[in-house]
């Protein structure tokens, strides 16, 4: 079965170039990767509710919104980027809980995958270069699974029991 | 994985686990928030222990350090609040930090100025004795080391050593200050964010030498202590916790007491290839110092990954004590406490340095309760343990060997990939986590705030990403038996056995304090602040603070003669993460698995931060 050496095969699974990203960049300044060539597609990340006098800015389409086997993928990928560490399987720890209803930098796909790839200034560490944006936006269909935002559950979650739980939002203080 | 995590998630078992819950709560409402003290004997004869010899027996009335004195003993000789009139007690002022996270610090006391470091952004005032503001000092921590620190951004205190103010940062800067004005003297950067180092441990201060350590256990960092010059901030020299002996300063005068601990390289040949380079062994705890030995003691943290599968091998030189010449840095001896950690017991854990008698003779020891659920009384001047029983519930082992030195595993409690172990006692916080215990050299006893925790454990893949967590575990906390989560325990290190122990309904996650006036001071997470008979454990008096207590006691004398008693509120670190940090215990893997044990812990406090001043 598996066994600690057997990383690499393990990994096969994901596409060459983000393993060796990963293993390779490892050890690489997150400012740097921020400032690489070629970043990612700015997403939107307005935090205020209300602009000076605009519409609201048309945000980029999730890709695979209510996509049952996106949200799968994204389970695993959550797993496997260490999303977990911080965030626990959605309560939180060294990261904010993500199974409330309380969105610092905002719940909609576009600002999760902003928070994912670019970061954010109290401790969410930037994964542009390490996440490939395919494998970043299934991690968001999962991350708003987790919160009771899309459609779609995870296999083996036929409702959502934490999520009914969740009209007594414990987060208090910061409004999104 | 997948199915455990659907284990999680399918509604029949969150059925049960609710109705765990409520069962766990029912157990804990049968239990008062605290209970009467278990005296075995109220007047039981002295165990003839005592403080070192070298210690200053003349009490000057100050609180220097967060441990008081070199050995460790948070003892006051202050005997103006006794037992008699502790009843007596007043709030003299308070002083609010304004911030949120774990107030872990023990406030320190020179020259009639109290100075306190908060946590991040680890800003340091220097108050009257009136509660007034005479400076303050903000360090400028990088915002984003508070993403780094495994446990809530604590601080766990300052030094005062020569007019002169010395503490660390989240984000890795060793500090001194003029203590008279608040003047930056020097700053270094001695760790990496990057790499996952944060710091959140009070250094402490040996020959001209400011001696720090890093955190970072759950992150895959290589632990190390590092000596400062305390005139310049220069570093003088690093001990790796892992690695090969020339980089943990281990050479020709080496003698570790037991075989197992003896051998080439092996804080690199005890692992997989290269692994000791992400492998932990953190040094995020406190330090002793013996001055007539002059041998500095402390303990690393525990491997990583949590998951045990990762790293086949002994993975030293993690949860050991070592004993190092504080001029160069050079390891004299050094015991693994537990080869191959499989349960998070990090090893760095107060020493408290005592001299007291085993088998009639008397022996120069320092007696180290570990997070493993035993305290160990080991000769400080050879490493052989001479002693370590146990103070909570323990059923992954069974005993030490004290011939070999080594742990008895259970080996059924052995968690590993997609492999989950139930009940575990005592949790991953261990028995007694950070929170240092004192010694009082009138009743010979060793007072311990400390947990009643068990766990449910649950290894699957780590992966290293330089900066993120590292850890490979799911855990859910629960509490021991008994239903009680903490525990305050007065423990005769001479006959290794408990004396009184008091039920707490929370860990006891605060330090305390013994004095000469025959009492001992704690606080709760559920936000009292309390004085007990050191001979008896019984509650002479109690106050209520405005959040939960994981800070450290401290109490001292003004020029007047007039004696304080000074404690920091404001719940977090890793049991009031909860509340601190927000979380959502719905998940009981939340903050690596306290969360589960803490759900009601947010309908008994709020956070906030703020220093309470008591006299009479």
């Amino acid at each position: 079965m598996f066994s600690p050496f057997s990383k690499s095969a393990a990994a096969l699974s994901l596409p060459v170039a983000a393993l060796s990203l990963l293993l390779l960049s490892g050890c690489e300044d997150q400012a740097a990767l921020r400032n690489a060539e070629n970043p990612p597609s700015p997403p939107v990340n307005r935090v205020a509710e209300f602009g000076p006098g605009t519409e609201d800015a048309v945000l980029k389409p999730h890709p695979y919104m209510d996509n049952r086997h996106a949200i799968n993928e994204g389970k695993r990928l959550y797993g496997w980027f260490n999303c977990a560490g911080c965030h626990a399987n959605g309560g939180g720890g060294m990261g904010p809980p993500l199974i409330d209803k309380h969105w610092i930098y905002g719940s909609e796909p576009a600002q999760i995958f902003a928070s994912i790839m670019e970061g954010r200034p109290n401790g969410m560490p930037a994964f542009h270069g390490k996440i490939p944006e395919q494998e970043a936006w299934k991690i968001v269909a999962y991350v708003r699974s987790l919160g009771g935002l899309d459609k779609d559950l995870p296999a083996g979650a036929s409702s959502r029991p934490l999520q009914d739980e969740a009209e007594s939002d414990l987060r208090e203080g910061e409004t999104p | 994985m997948d199915s455990y995590r659907d284990f999680f998630l399918y509604p029949g078992w969150l059925l049960v686990g609710f109705l765990t819950v409520s069962c766990s709560q029912d157990s804990t409402q049968s239990n008062p928030a605290s209970s009467p003290p278990e005296v075995a004997q109220a007047n039981y004869p002295h165990n003839n222990s005592t403080s070192p010899a070298w210690l200053e027996a003349n009490e000057d009335g100050q609180w220097a350090m967060p441990a008081k004195n070199y050995a460790s003993t948070r003892y006051s000789g202050l005997e103006q609040i006794n037992r008699d009139n502790v009843k007596n007690l007043k709030l003299a002022w308070t002083f609010s930090t304004g911030l949120t996270p774990g107030h872990e610090a023990a406030p320190v006391f020179v020259n009639d100025t109290l100075y306190v470091v908060t946590p991040y952004p680890n800003t340091v005032y220097a108050l009257s004795l009136d509660g007034s503001k005479k400076w303050e000092y903000k360090p400028g921590t990088h915002q984003e080391s508070q993403g780094m620190a495994c446990c809530d951004v604590v601080n766990r205190g300052l030094v005062h050593a020569d007019g002169k103010l010395f503490f660390n940062t989240l984000d890795n800067h060793a500090i001194a200050l003029e203590a008279a004005t608040g003047k930056e003297l020097w700053k270094t950067k001695v760790g990496d964010l990057k790499r996952g180092e944060t710091m959140t441990m009070a250094p402490l201060v040996v020959k001209g030498k400011m001696l720090v350590g890093n955190s970072g256990g759950e992150m895959g960092v290589r632990g190390w202590l590092k000596a400062l010059d305390t005139e310049t901030g220069e570093l003088l020299w690093t001990a790796y916790s892992t690695g090969p002996d020339k980089e943990v300063l281990i050479g020709e005068d080496f003698r570790p007491f037991y075989p197992q601990d003896q051998g080439k390289d092996l804080g690199a040949n005890s692992w997989p290839p290269e692994m000791w380079k992400i492998g932990g062994g953190t040094v995020w705890g406190w330090l002793s110092y013996d001055p007539e030995l002059d041998l500095v003691y402390y303990g690393t943290g525990n491997p990583g990954p949590w998951n045990p599968d990762f790293r086949p091998g002994d993975n030293k030189w993690t949860l050991t004590v070592f004993a190092r010449r504080p001029d160069d840095g050079s390891a004299i001896w050094a015991y693994q406490v537990e080869p191959h950690d499989l349960y998070d017991y990090d090893g760095v854990n107060e020493s408290l340095l005592l001299d007291l008698p085993v088998n009639g003779e008397q022996r120069k020891v320092l007696v180290r309760p570990e997070r493993n659920g035993h305290v160990y009384v080991m000769d400080r001047a050879s490493g052989e343990v001479l002693s370590a029983n146990t103070y909570v519930p323990v059923n992954v082992t069974e005993g030490v060997d004290l011939k070999t030195g080594q742990m008895r595993k259970v080996k059924d409690k052995q968690p590993g990939t997609n492999r989950t172990v139930h009940n575990i006692c005592p949790a991953a916080p261990g028995g007694k986590d950070w929170q240092p215990s004192a010694y009082s050299p009138r009743t010979g006893l060793i007072y311990m705030p400390h947990n009643n925790l068990c766990m449910d454990m649950h290894g699957m893949q780590a992966n290293y990403i330089a900066g993120t967590p590292y850890v490979g575990s799911d855990v859910k906390m629960f509490a021991g038996p008994g239903g009680h989560r903490g525990v305050y325990t007065a423990w005769d290190p001479v006959a290794g056995r408990k004396v009184w122990s008091i039920k707490e309904d929370f860990p006891v996650w605060s330090g305390t304090v013994a004095t000469a006036g025959d009492i001992v001071f704690y606080g709760t997470m559920d936000r009292w602040f309390k004085a007990l008979d050191a001979k008896t454990g019984k509650l002479l008096w109690k106050y209520r603070v405005g959040s939960g207590i994981v800070g450290q006691p401290v109490t001292f004398q003004d020029k007047d003669g007039k004696q304080y008693v000074a404690i920091f509120s404001g719940v977090g670190g890793w049991s009031g993460a909860i509340v601190s940090g927000g979380l959502d215990a719905r998940d009981g893997t939340a903050a690596l698995g306290f969360a589960n044990a803490m759900k009601d812990l947010p309908q008994h406090t709020d956070k906030g931060g703020q220093l309470y001043v008591f006299s009479l």
